[in-house]
């Protein structure tokens, strides 16, 4: 049986699977009920400064979109950090982690930066006997307006600044919280590195409007009327953090920094993905503000039953296995040459690869007279699009051609070396981008 | 005393009061808006999708099902109407496991097909209780052309012709319009006087003129419809019905199974039908179902349906056998009857089981008999009153292409014709594509047509 029990900057949890920063970590109420579901921790909803609370929206603070059968597949909030007093926060904090302290207590934080502020607020945390703090630079909604949050997140400067503040004002492990809001996830990444964070966090939620109420014209969640853009987040985000994962993972200077993987875990085996691309463990939100907290019963089974096929004996055996395998276009081997292949039993005949192949793509596939659908290998150039689309998996499958065999399409042979475009001859600048 | 189930001979009200009103509501019941939203979201948007080709129609059903999903049902309605005018009847009654849902691809996956025909009458029932009618006439054509008989095909070449601009004069023999739709069909698929809020939705189109209580041969000749219009559409069904020519036929409580339906769809007090404590229908056919399955629902204590040939051959589909079995009625395949026994009033059937051989269906000696106080005979339709001078197929009025008769000037669709099943579907399909035929042929040398 693999031990999923996790060490992440050295903050000990039973499991990796940890609640975010969210409205599931509110308050003590929920996250005692998170706990006995078998959460391994949580990071507490982002703290502010003493004094009067912020204050909420009385209107919807959700909106969200939604799949087949009405599936929810993105969330979209407008919610502020905690509205509750601090000193009420700060004592069921301290109350929870009393009660469980095999269990990981991170408290989120944002308050002014200035380093007053957080020379403040810091000792009143480490008070609680949280095991750590992380600093809320993604938040994108409201509190970006006051300076705080996401304005921070994308300043770099700012971002290594307040970092170094808390790292020089407490002896709690500091994880920074990046948004996605940016161009390049490396800069802030490196800036939390540099201002000496112990790991990154990360995505934050993403700036969204998720649509347009057509009677009101406008945007939703609306609010008399009115809307802003609030923060996405949810299984459509997760191919967005999984790259901003697996960019910082593999980046020269902030290899080997702890990441908590975030966006869009929903199942095991999302958390696994994240893992795999140097996440050490993973948080959690909209999938138990969608199902509730007893989904983590099923990723924890999930996980364990893989590691267990796979014979990875605990979760180091297979962090950051992914990211060597992540790389750049331009060394993709060239002469990897595949063409899909339709199982003809598993075809219910739905034509949806012939449409989308015949609309969109490269007229690779043909129907027959019985409604049998074939690929044409001298037109395949193995895009993938029939595979996506069809409803029934495993139906299409691609299968590489060997060595030695002629690609139908081109009429070459397909070499059995590696060939990649800093070395094809059509590539003007060759020589250089080989180096 | 009241009668029971279990009260000899034929008589009515079997049933306490409130049991009629059960037994003879919905029998698939309307799609709510969500559950319409959960099975629209099962269609996969087929490419040339096998639905299609299998409805008589060709309805585009990915695109009405998307269009449900999508939150517009009355535009998925009008994707539904302009194939098929009568869209919310067939959504009742087609035999949608032999067609579009057979077709299905979630068929062939998972043995679940979409619920077309129950989409197909959400959309439709939307459209039509908003109110108002989707199409609109194209200018007055000058034509006028006799459509003879108010049933499926008949309404659905009439709207189509009327659509184009033509004048239409609907003839009908019965008291009212619908044909099979308000005479033939069991009254649990069609519910609330369906049939005739359909009629008057489809006539809102304008430039049809019902004349009811015209039967042709008695009130009306071919060759004077010829004279008076420029075109004649022949939709009459099959107004015959096929003798048993089996001694004691002629005993009483011996009916047609099609007179048992109308009379019961027309009655306004189902508890004063009178029906046997034992009911035996002979046939096997989407009929002998109607009769089996409504006998029982009156009341009967035992019904049984027997068949001459194997189950395989019934015309019924599966479902409507199914459906039978659940309400109590037995099937007996493979046995015709011999003689039908009684002294005046029926007693009991008397059966033969039979064997297929080369040479066609043989009785074979084995005999049994069924107690019966009444019997049902639903062997099959046939065509009666045909004007001369019209060439038969069969039994049936021979048309080429698009109903074209062998007379010029007058085309024929629906049961009457010659070609596809005796389906409501089919009905609509030829009506409205005899209508199109009709619409080419009256335009050509007038100059662009204008429909």
């Amino acid at each position: 049986m693999a031990d999923l029990s996790c060490d992440f900057v050295g903050i000990k949890s039973p499991n990796p699977f940890w609640l975010a920063s969210a409205p599931p970590t509110d308050k003590e109420y929920n996250v005692r009920r998170a706990f006995e579901a078998g959460w391994g921790g949580v990071v507490w909803k982002t703290l502010g400064e003493d004094g009067p609370p912020v204050v909420n929206v009385n209107g919807p603070r959700y909106g969200a979109i939604w799949g087949a059968d009405r599936r929810l597949l993105g969330l979209n909030n407008i919610e502020l950090i905690t509205d509750r007093p601090l000193e009420v926060n700060l004592r069921e904090i301290k109350s929870v982690k009393r009660d469980y302290p095999d269990r990981a207590v991170v408290v989120s934080l944002m308050v002014p930066c200035e380093e007053e502020a957080w020379k403040k607020i810091l000792p009143l945390v480490e008070e609680t006997g949280a095991d750590g703090i992380e600093l809320n630079f993604g938040c994108p909604h409201g509190m970006s307006e006051r300076g705080m949050g996401a304005a921070v997140g994308q300043v770099p400067e700012y971002v290594e600044m307040v970092t170094r503040w808390c790292k020089q004002n407490t002896r709690m492990p500091v994880i920074v919280k990046l948004t996605p809001n940016i161009t390049d996830i490396r800069l802030s990444s490196r800036a939390a590195h540099r201002g000496g964070a112990d790991a990154v966090s990360l995505i934050n939620t993403i700036n969204s409007i998720t649509s347009v109420d057509l009677d009101l014209m406008a945007p939703e969640p609306t609010i008399d009327g009115k809307g802003t853009h609030g923060g996405y987040c949810g299984p459509a985000v997760k191919p967005i953090a999984l790259n901003m994962v697996a960019e910082i993972a593999r980046d020269a200077q902030t290899r080997g920094l702890p990441i908590s993987g975030i966006g869009g875990v929903t199942t095991w085996k999302d958390a696994a993905e994240f893992m795999a691309l140097g996440a050490g463990n993973v948080q959690v939100c909209t999938a138990v503000m969608t199902y509730g907290f007893k989904i983590v019963q099923e990723m924890i089974s999930g996980l364990s039953a893989w590691m267990d096929q796979k014979g990875h004996a605990q979760l180091s055996d297979f962090v950051g296995m992914a990211v060597p395998n992540v790389s750049d276009w331009q060394y993709l081997n060239l002469n990897y040459i595949t063409k899909a292949e339709i199982d003809q039993d598993a075809c219910i005949k739905c034509g949806r690869c012939y449409a989308a192949c015949e609309d969109t793509s490269h007229q690779a596939i043909a129907m027959g007279e019985d409604r049998s659908f074939t690929v044409k290998d001298e037109e395949c150039v193995a895009c993938n699009l029939c595979v996506d689309v069809c409803p029934v998996e495993g139906c299409i499958t691609m299968r590489r051609l060997a060595p030695g065999e002629v690609d139908p399409r081109t009429g070459k042979v397909v070499p059995a070396e590696y060939g990649n475009w800093t070395q094809h001859p059509n590539n003007p600048g060759k020589t250089c981008a080989a180096e | 005393m009241a009668n029971t189930q279990l009260t000899p001979g034929v008589v009515p009200g079997r049933l306490a009061p409130g049991d009629y009103h059960d037994n003879f509501s919905d029998k698939t019941p309307p799609l709510s808006a969500h559950e319409a939203a959960v099975a629209a979201d099962r269609c996969y948007f087929c490419h040339d999708a096998p639905c299609v080709t299998a409805c008589p129609t060709a309805i585009d059903i990915p695109l009405f099902i998307r269009e449900i999903s999508t939150g517009t049902p009355t535009a998925a309605a009008r994707t539904i109407f302009e194939q098929n005018i009568l869209g919310g009847m067939c959504a009742r009654v087609c035999p949608t496991e032999q067609l579009c849902e057979e077709a299905c691809v979630r068929e062939a996956a998972e043995g679940r097909p979409v619920e077309i025909g129950r989409l197909q009458r959400f959309a439709t029932d939307t459209l039509m209780a908003a109110g108002g009618h989707p199409f609109t006439r194209a200018p007055a054509t000058g034509k006028r052309v006799a459509v003879v008989g108010a049933g499926p095909a008949g309404l659905a070449c009439a709207h189509r012709l009327a659509m184009k601009g033509h004048e239409v004069q609907l003839f009908d023999a019965r008291p009212k319009a619908g044909g099979l739709n308000e005479y033939g069909i069991a009254a649990y698929k069609t519910v609330n006087d369906y049939a005739q809020a359909e009629v008057a939705w489809l006539m809102q189109i304008g430039g049809i003129t019902i004349h009811n209580g015209a039967r042709l041969g008695d009130d009306l000749s071919l060759e004077g419809l010829r004279a008076d219009h420029d075109a004649v559409f022949l939709a009459i069904g099959l107004g015959g019905v096929n003798a048993l020519r089996t001694e004691g036929e002629e005993t009483s409580h011996v009916h047609d199974a099609v007179d048992f339906i109308a009379q019961l769809r027309q009655s306004d007090d189902l508890s004063a039908l009178p029906i046997g404590r034992s009911v035996v229908v002979i046939g096997g056919g989407m009929t002998a179902v109607d009769a089996a399955v409504q006998s029982k629902l009156l009341g009967a204590e035992k019904v049984t349906m027997v068949y001459r040939r194997g189950r395989d051959a019934m015309s019924a589909s599966e479902q409507e056998q199914h459906l039978a079995a659940s309400k109590g009625v037995r099937i007996i395949t493979g046995a015709a009857p011999l003689r039908i026994l009684g002294n005046g009033a029926v007693e009991a059937v008397e059966f033969a089981y039979t064997r297929e051989t080369d040479a066609g269906l043989e009785l074979s000696e084995e005999t049994f008999k069924i107690k019966a106080d009444q019997v049902f005979k639903a062997i099959g339709q046939t065509l009666e009153g045909a004007p001369q001078g019209l060439t038969l197929s069969g039994r049936k009025i021979a048309v080429t292409g698009a109903g074209r008769t062998s007379l010029d000037g007058v085309w024929a669709g629906g049961d009457c014709a010659s070609g596809g099943d005796d389906l409501t579907v089919t009905a609509v399909a030829e009506g409205r594509d005899a209508a199109e035929d009709i619409h080419a042929t009256l335009m050509q040398g007038e100059g662009p047509a204008n429909g």
